[in-house]
C-alpha cells in the first residue's frame, strides 16, 4: 500500500516534468502562454493554502494578504531604478529603494521570506484561535496588511499601484516553481511531521496526547503556507508585470479555496488538477463578458462570467454532496 | 463638548444600524454554525428592493414599499437557506462555507448585472431627510429615526425569541441541535423562521443605511457585512445582547476615532479588524460568549 503511494507520487512528478518538457516543443500565443503560467501559479497557492487548511486544518482566509506582500515585496525589488522614478507618482519612493534592483530569483526568494515572517508573526496570536475565529481574524490581519499597504505611499505607491515590474512567460520558471512546490509537499507529506501535521488536523487532543506540540507545529505550518503565498503573490507580479492592492481581494483567497476544496483537503495531486481546472474554466468563460461574442452566445454583457463562475460552483459544491449520498453529519 | 456629542449622535445611528445587521449573523450562526456571508447582500438587496418599490409603485407611500421590500427580502432570506445552504446541513462546514461564499458571490454579480454597476442615488422621502438643530449640535432626522426603529425591533425580537413557541424552538436547537431534533422540533421549520427574521432585520437595516447615505452600489453590502460579523464575533457570536452591544462599539469607535484622530482616517477601514483582534486575543469567545469546553 505504502509502496503504491511512492510510486503514484513519482509517476505524478514525472508526468509534470512530461509536461514542463512537451510545453517547450508546443507554440502557444502569449495568451495561452499566460494562462498555462497561471495555472502553474494556481498550483504553488493553491497547495500552500492546503498545507495550511488540508493538512494542518487551520482554517485560515487570510491568504491573500500574504499574497500582496509577496506580490509588492518582488515588484519593488525587480523593478528598474528608472521605473521607480517613473511610476511613483504621488510620493516619490524611498532614496534608498531606488538603489535596490535584484534579479527575479532572489526577489522572489525574499518576498517569500518576508510573508513568512509576516505570516510567523501573525500567527503567534491568531493560532490560539480555533475554527470560525482563526478564519475571521486570519482574513482581519489581511485586511491589516492591505490597509498598511494603500497608506505607505513611498513604498507601495499606494492606490495607484506599481507598473513597470520586469516580465517573463518562461515555463521554466513558473513550472519550475510548481514543481518544486509539488516535490516539496510529497516529501512532506510523506515524512513524520507531515504525518503529525495530519494527525493536529483529526484530532488536536488526541496528537498532544501522544506528544506533538501541536501549537509549534501549527506555527510552521503557517509559516511555510505563508511563505510559498508570498512566492506566489511575487510570481503572479511577474506574470502580469503590474501590482495594485484591488487585486488581493478576498475572492482570491476564494478561488483558492475553492481549489482546496475541488481537489480535496489534503490532496496533492487532486489540488494540482483542481487548479488547472479552475484556472482554465475562469479564463475560457472570459467570451460571456464580451458584447459581440461568437456563436450561438452573442448577447455576453460584462459580469456574466461571473455569475455562471458563481453559479457552476454552487451547482458542484451542492451536486457533489448530492451524489456523494447522505454522510454522517460533522461535528460541531 | 458639543463635538462630541454630535459624534456621539452619528456614533450610536452608525452603531444601531451595525447592531441591526449583527443580529442576522448571529442568529444564523448559533444555530448553524455557520458564517452567513450572504448576509450583506441580503442587505444590499433590502435596500435596491426598496428603492425599485418607490420607482414603479408611485401611487404606494413611501412606507408601503419599503414594508414590501422588507418583506420580499425576508422570504428572499428563506429561499437562500433552501437552495444554499439546507442540501449541505450534513456535510462537513468548510463545504457549506464555500457555499455561502459563492451564494454571496452570486448575488454580487447578479446585482451588479441587474441593477447595473453605476450607483444609483435613493430617493429619501423628505420627512427623513430633514435635518434638525438642537442647541448646536445639527443632525439628520434619520440618525435620530435609526437607534428608534433599531430599539423597537430589538424589542420586537427579544418577545418573540423569550416568549414564543417559536423562539423557544430556537434557543433549543442553539443549545443543543441533536438533542432538539429528537425532542420533535420541526428544523426546517425554524431555520428557515431564523433566516427570515435575520433577513427582515437586514432589509430595515439596508433601508435604513441608504436613507442615511443615499447612494445604492451592487457591492454595498460587503464591507457592512464583513463589519457586522465582526460586531458579531465581538459581542461573542449566538449572543443577541453580544451582537447588540458589538454594533455599538464597533459604530461608535470607528465614527470617534476618525472624529478625535483625523490623522487615522486613511486606516478606517482597519480599526474594526484591529478591535476585533485585539478583543479576540483577551477573550476569544467575544464580550458575552460562553466558554465551551473541548470535550475528549
Amino acid at each position: 500500500m505504502k509502496k503504491n503511494k511512492t510510486n503514484f507520487n513519482l509517476l505524478g512528478i514525472a508526468l509534470f516534468v512530461v509536461l514542463l518538457i512537451v510545453l517547450q516543443f508546443v507554440h502557444l500565443d502569449d495568451y495561452y502562454r499566460k494562462i498555462v503560467n497561471l495555472s502553474f501559479i494556481y498550483i504553488v497557492l493553491g497547495l500552500s493554502l492546503n498545507l495550511i487548511n488540508g493538512f494542518t486544518g487551520l482554517f485560515s482566509l487570510g491568504h491573500y494578504g500574504f499574497m500582496a506582500v509577496g506580490a509588492y515585496t518582488t515588484a519593488i525589488l525587480t523593478m528598474p531604478r528608472d521605473a521607480k522614478e517613473t511610476y511613483y507618482m504621488l510620493e516619490p519612493c524611498y532614496d534608498w529603494l531606488k538603489a535596490i534592483e535584484l534579479p527575479l530569483l532572489p526577489a522572489l526568494l525574499i518576498g517569500g521570506l518576508v510573508a513568512a515572517f509576516l505570516g510567523f508573526l501573525i500567527s503567534l496570536p491568531v493560532l490560539r484561535l480555533n475554527d470560525d475565529y482563526l478564519a475571521i481574524a486570519s482574513m482581519g490581519f489581511a485586511e491589516i496588511i492591505l490597509v498598511l499597504i494603500r497608506t505607505q505611499i513611498r513604498l507601495t505607491n499606494g492606490a495607484l499601484g506599481l507598473k513597470g515590474v520586469p516580465r517573463t512567460d518562461s515555463y521554466w520558471l513558473f513550472g519550475g516553481v510548481a514543481l518544486l512546490m509539488i516535490v516539496f509537499m510529497v516529501l512532506l507529506t510523506t515524512s513524520a511531521k507531515g504525518r503529525a501535521l495530519v494527525a493536529i488536523r483529526e484530532d488536536e487532543i488526541a496528537a498532544r496526547a501522544v506528544g506533538i506540540n501541536s501549537f509549534r507545529y501549527k506555527v510552521v505550518s503557517f509559516t511555510i503556507g505563508s511563505f510559498w503565498a508570498g512566492v506566489g503573490g511575487g510570481l503572479m507580479a511577474t506574470l502580469i508585470g503590474t501590482v495594485n492592492q484591488v487585486q488581493f481581494t478576498f475572492q482570491l483567497t476564494f478561488n483558492i479555496l475553492l481549489i482546496v476544496v475541488l481537489g480535496g483537503m489534503g490532496k496533492i495531486w487532486g489540488n494540482v488538477v483542481a487548479a488547472m481546472l479552475v484556472t482554465f474554466a475562469l479564463e475560457i468563460m472570459r467570451f460571456l463578458d464580451e458584447p459581440m461574442g461568437s456563436g450561438f452566445f452573442k448577447n455576453g454583457r460584462p459580469g456574466v462570467r461571473m455569475v455562471v463562475f458563481s453559479l457552476l460552483l454552487m451547482v458542484v459544491v451542492i451536486g457533489r454532496t448530492k451524489l456523494k449520498g447522505g454522510k454522517k453529519r460533522a461535528k460541531a | 463638548m458639543t463635538f462630541f456629542i454630535q459624534n456621539l449622535v452619528n456614533g450610536i445611528s452608525l452603531g444601531s444600524l451595525y447592531a441591526l445587521i449583527a443580529i442576522g449573523y448571529t442568529m444564523v450562526y448559533g444555530i448553524l454554525r455557520l458564517i452567513n456571508f450572504a448576509h450583506g447582500d441580503i442587505f444590499m438587496l433590502g435596500a435596491y428592493l426598496a428603492f425599485y418599490g418607490m420607482f414603479f409603485m408611485s401611487n404606494v407611500p413611501w412606507w408601503g414599499a419599503f414594508l414590501l421590500a422588507v418583506i420580499v427580502t425576508g422570504f428572499f432570506g428563506i429561499l437562500l437557506e433552501r437552495v444554499a445552504y439546507s442540501p449541505l446541513r450534513n456535510e462537513p462546514r468548510i463545504n457549506v462555507l464555500i457555499s455561502a461564499i459563492g451564494a454571496s458571490f452570486l448575488m454580487e454579480n447578479l446585482a451588479i448585472l441587474i441593477f447595473e454597476g453605476k450607483p444609483k442615488p435613493f430617493p429619501v422621502p423628505p420627512l427623513l431627510d430633514r435635518s434638525v438643530k438642537l442647541g448646536d449640535i445639527s443632525f439628520n432626522v434619520i440618525q435620530i429615526v435609526i437607534p428608534v426603529v433599531t430599539a423597537l425591533l430589538l424589542v420586537a425580537l427579544h418577545l418573540v425569541v423569550n416568549k414564543t413557541k417559536t423562539g423557544m424552538a430556537m434557543r433549543a436547537l442553539a443549545t443543543d441541535y441533536e438533542a432538539a431534533s429528537l425532542m420533535g422540533i420541526n428544523i426546517n421549520l425554524i431555520i428557515s423562521a431564523t433566516f427570515l427574521i435575520g433577513s427582515l432585520l437586514a432589509a430595515v437595516g439596508g433601508i435604513l443605511y441608504a436613507c442615511r447615505y443615499p447612494q445604492l452600489l451592487p457591492l454595498m453590502g460587503m464591507m457592512p457585512g464583513i463589519k457586522c460579523f465582526i460586531a458579531a464575533v465581538i459581542g461573542g457570536i449566538g449572543n443577541l445582547m453580544g451582537a447588540v452591544v458589538g454594533g455599538l462599539i464597533l459604530g461608535l469607535s470607528e465614527i470617534m476615532i476618525v472624529a478625535f484622530l483625523p490623522s487615522l482616517n486613511d486606516y478606517r477601514d482597519g480599526f474594526a479588524f484591529v478591535i476585533l483582534i485585539v478583543i479576540l486575543l483577551v477573550k476569544p469567545t467575544g464580550l458575552f460568549g460562553s466558554n465551551v469546553k473541548e470535550k475528549v
